[in-house]
């Protein structure tokens, strides 16, 4: 099943590895976030770790820098074994960590934010501040970091603050850095510059560990790659022998049952009708603009994108969640000025993005969960009174018909797993009769299992009649479930598409804006893939890769059939 | 998962003996800590408890304990409602001794038949602090103005209203034979009858326990049984969940702020239609905040907050004694301290104790299902 692409760096020359982590495994009540995760890391590497969100990278990290103790496997670091049990522990060991969110006081200057914590101490009593600037001096010279000393961080444009939170660690002594997705918050040119200043802390000696999950930004600077696949490290592999597409589908894994639904159930019924939708934001600023679409029963729209523009907002919106202009019909009936309950009551199912925030009361029993949403309905509730005995009858069935695999309807749904939450949510959702349903990455985090039978209860619900809109990071998952495609980026829909005749690759270069690979395209002569011009703005989800104009169909899967090979052979 | 206030206010259960477990080790330890405590200023531990137990056990006290529990329990409630959505209603002190004001001046001023004149004196003090509870909830939700804040300012806005009311120009009379102020004195017709529970002493327990009872039963059902409570508990749990279920956030905000100021309004009426039929400057004060102990104490339980009600209030009653013996009775307030840390830091243990049995037993059957494929991991 795992696909290891031949690696440059070899796990038999384990003491020479500035990190070195094997058989890492950790639980949480219901999920394991990781589980036998090996990782590699030589000095004076930067060594990437990409994976979906939601694959692990982020508990990799925590276990790396002693927030959060491994249940199962050894860390070693400069060859020794080494147990952290906090943050204080890896920084001791040489480990600094780079957060996503800056960790700095705003009105402390560049000093000041710097040595706080491990001031130089004078005479016990004193901070000795001209030994602090001296020390910072050094560094920022060193590693060319160019960060003034005296400047109020409040004054710093987000690249110099990202400058100071690695002038931080190096402060403190770290050989070791990691950076968690630390392009996520800067601009081209910035990140540019941020691959400059690595390149030179690494030429310094220094190690780099760098999460995220934009390929082409990954490529660009990463000397070494391992992906991590639904919480364990599936491939290393050498930048210089990978294309984008192929680390995409090392992220996304191939082996994925197929969503494939062909014969249409589409009828001429109209079951929702947006028309104009436009969501502002706190600031004004339009996030979803001029969004019209119909859903007709028995069709499944899918909805594409590059997380982040303007999806979530768009759900949202349809369910009156957040304000927006413009006009949504369900049925013959404007329910534009409706609140969110009476959408529901009117025949609108809600499969949310984020299924913990939205979805469930991870401290309720599962019965409790039932209720959620249709707490106005049967067989919920008797009038003012919460039916208990109905609720909990037909929590039983939902358990029954959609397997959720649980001891009882009493435990709470923090007890579940990931897919067995997401398969009570389906079930609830389908419970009501719903009119038009809304999936938010119906099988996000789910197992490949649980991922089938969410698909086979979506194309069932179709074949009734039900209307879907769906949004999905998958793109396997749009193309094979949906009956048409809208792509949306920066909030307004920029292409139609027929899911008959995409594929992922020109799917996810529409994503990113370009606009040459729309129409269906006829087979794309054989031959040289091009090396893809990783335009900045791609952040990369599910497989998107950098636009390709036009890649073998055929081709890319095999070269991965022989990257299995050689794996195969390796091990 | 869980946050810590989560679980400071008790919405996160703690099943089976588990739940007997932490109120245990709270008791225990506090009672270590008092111990101790009077030890280091000279005072015979075991003596000193013993002392507490005799004087609690008598007829009398028994009597003014229960009484006293009464109106613990109606605040503790009234502040547990909003606990229950995360509010923090710290306003209940200002809310009931406004509403209990007001009731006397009308139940003082009224000429009704008895249930009537009764039952006019209680809406009234259920109507003043929904009213005065309303504010904070308006703010709230029109404005965004943390609740916490506006209460305590109620607070005090009500301590100055109330000052401005009870004077002799306004609503207040002299007090025959002191230099005391209050309202007119309430009528035989709007007093609540106590009655006799306890043999051995004259002393009569307030008829109002029969509704601080009623009460807890209704906040039970309330919260378990009804829509409104499933939609209270559910946005307490989670407001983002609550919002794609549906619910009307800031609908639950206010009513949630009106019902919780309209049981504080009871707060004052045991007292008032029981023992003293008039609101006078020495109207027991600080009640709110007591009642803010003893939610967190009894974790929001209608049960765990009577039990809570009880403690409390056989501490402040038995203590008494202990100035006779030359005790110093403020070593109670210690005690009273000690018990809301320890049952706090009890329940965190137990919910730590509780989250890691869990995490074992998972990875247990996990190890034992080893053939199937592991979620989050198929690999």
């Amino acid at each position: 099943m795992e696909a290891v692409i031949s690696t440059s760096t070899s796990p038999a020359t384990a003491t020479d590895n500035a990190v070195e982590l094997e058989g890492i495994t950790k639980r949480f009540p219901g999920v394991v976030a990781n589980r036998d995760i090996r990782l590699s890391v030589r000095p004076g590497h930067v060594h990437a770790i990409v994976g979906e969100n939601g694959a692990g990278k982020s508990t990799l990290m925590k276990i790396l820098y002693g927030m959060q103790r491994p249940d199962e496997g050894v860390i070693r670091v400069n060859g020794s074994p080494i147990a952290f049990r906090s943050p204080a522990d890896a920084i001791a060991a040489g480990i600094g960590m780079v957060h996503q969110h800056f960790m700095l006081a705003d009105n402390l200057t560049v000093l000041e934010n710097i040595i706080l914590g491990s001031e130089p101490r004078r005479r016990g009593v004193g901070i000795d501040f001209a030994l602090a600037r001296a020390k910072i001096a050094e560094i920022s010279a060193a590693y060319g970091l160019g960060v003034g000393p005296d400047v109020l961080v409040e004054d710093l444009g987000v690249g110099a603050r990202q400058r100071v939170e690695i002038l931080k660690v190096l402060y403190r002594g770290a050989r070791i850095l990691i950076l968690d997705e630390p392009t996520a918050v800067l601009v081209p040119q910035e990140v540019e510059e941020l691959f400059g200043n690595l390149r030179r802390l690494v030429d310094q000696g220094l190690t780099i560990i760098f999460i995220s999950h934009k390929l082409d930004e990954v490529l660009s600077v990463a000397d070494a790659i391992t992906v991590i696949r639904r919480g364990t490290t599936v491939a290393s592999v050498d930048p210089k022998d990978v294309t984008a597409r192929q680390l995409a589908e090392l992220m996304v894994g191939s082996e994925l049952p197929s969503p494939e639904t062909r014969e249409s159930t589409v009828t001429d019924q109209v079951a929702l009708a947006v028309r104009n939708l436009t969501v502002r934001d706190a600031d004004g600023r339009a996030v979803v603009e001029d969004v019209s679409f119909d859903i007709h029963k028995g069709e499944v729209l899918g909805i594409a994108g590059v997380e982040g523009n303007g999806q979530a907002e768009l759900v949202e919106a349809v369910m009156g969640m957040r304000p927006a202009q413009g006009v949504i019909k369900l049925g013959d009936a404007d329910v534009s000025a409706w609140p969110t309950l009476r959408r529901r009551e009117g025949g609108i199912g809600y499969i949310p993005e984020d299924r913990q925030r939205h979805g469930l009361l991870l401290e309720s029993p599962l019965w409790e969960n039932r209720i959620l949403g249709h707490q106005t309905r049967k067989p919920n509730v008797k009038g003012p009174w919460i039916d208990r005995a109905g609720a909990r009858a037909d929590t039983q069935r939902i358990v029954t018909e959609y397997d959720v695999r649980t001891p009882g309807i009493d435990v709470d749904a923090a007890a579940l797993s990931g897919g067995n939450q997401q398969k009570l949510i389906v079930g609830r959702e389908m419970s009501g009769d719903p009119v038009v349903l809304i999936a938010s990455h119906p099988t996000r985090g789910v197992d490949v299992g649980a991922q089938a039978a969410i698909w086979d209860h979506l194309r069932a619900a179709r074949a009734a009649g039900l209307a879907v809109l769906l949004i999905s990071a998958d793109l396997d998952e749009l193309i094979g479930l949906s009956d048409s495609l809208k792509v949306i980026l920066r909030g307004r829909v920029v292409a139609d598409v027929d899911p008959g005749h995409v594929t992922p690759e020109r799917l996810g270069s529409a994503m990113t804006g370009a606009k040459d690979e729309i129409t269906p395209a006829p087979p794309p002569a054989t031959g040289v893939v091009p090396e893809p011009p990783g335009p900045a703005t791609t952040g990369i989800k599910g497989g998107a890769v950098p636009e390709q104009p036009g890649p073998p169909t055929g081709g890319s899967p095999d070269q991965l059939g022989s990257a299995k090979a050689d794996a195969g052979e390796e091990a | 998962m869980s946050s810590f206030s989560d679980r400071l206010l008790g919405r996160v259960r703690l099943g089976g003996l588990l739940a007997v477990a932490a109120p245990l080790l709270a008791i225990v330890f506090a009672g270590l800590v008092t111990s101790l405590i009077l030890a280091l200023t000279g005072n015979p531990p075991l003596e000193t408890m013993k002392l507490l137990a005799d004087y609690g056990a008598q007829s009398r006290t028994i009597v003014m304990i229960i009484n006293l529990a009464t109106t613990y329990y109606i605040s503790a409630l009234a502040v547990a409602i909003g606990f229950r959505m995360n509010l923090f209603n710290i306003g209940v002190d200002g809310q009931y001794r406004l509403a209990a004001l007001i009731a006397a001046a009308v139940g003082g001023a009224l000429v009704l038949p008895a249930p009537l004149h009764v039952g006019v004196t209680i809406l009234v003090a259920v109507a003043v602090g929904g009213i005065w509870a309303s504010i904070a909830g308006l703010l709230k939700v029109t404005r965004g103005v943390s609740e916490v804040i506006s209460t305590i300012m109620l607070n005090a806005i009500a301590t100055g209203v109330g000052a401005w009311l009870l004077t002799t120009d306004r609503l207040a009379v002299a007090v025959s034979g002191s230099n005391n102020i209050g309202t007119k004195p309430i009528p035989p017709s709007g007093q609540f009858p106590g009655f006799s529970l306890i043999p051995g002493t004259q002393a009569q327990v307030f008829g109002f326990v029969v509704i601080a009872a009623l009460l807890g039963i209704g906040y039970h059902v309330l919260f378990n049984r009804t829509r409104f409570g499933f939609d209270l508990r559910a946005t307490g749990k989670s407001e983002s969940a609550a919002i794609a279920s549906g619910v009307n956030v800031k609908k639950m905000v206010l009513l949630t702020m009106i019902i919780s100021g309209a049981v504080a309004g009871l707060v004052g009426m045991p007292q008032l239609l029981g023992a003293s039929y008039s609101y006078s400057l020495d109207f027991p004060p600080g009640l709110g905040f007591t009642g803010i102990a003893i939610a967190l104490l009894g974790r929001n339980n209608p049960v765990g907050i009577a039990i809570g009600a009880l403690l409390w209030s056989f501490l402040d009653n038995s203590s008494d004694i202990l100035d006779l013996e030359g005790i110093p009775k403020e070593i109670v307030i210690i005690m009273q301290g000690t018990i809301v840390l320890s049952v706090i830091v009890a329940y965190e243990l137990v919910h730590r104790y509780r989250l890691a049995a869990e995490q074992r037993r998972v990875s247990r059957e996990l190890s034992t299902n080893a053939p199937a494929p592991l979620e989050g991991a198929a690999a």
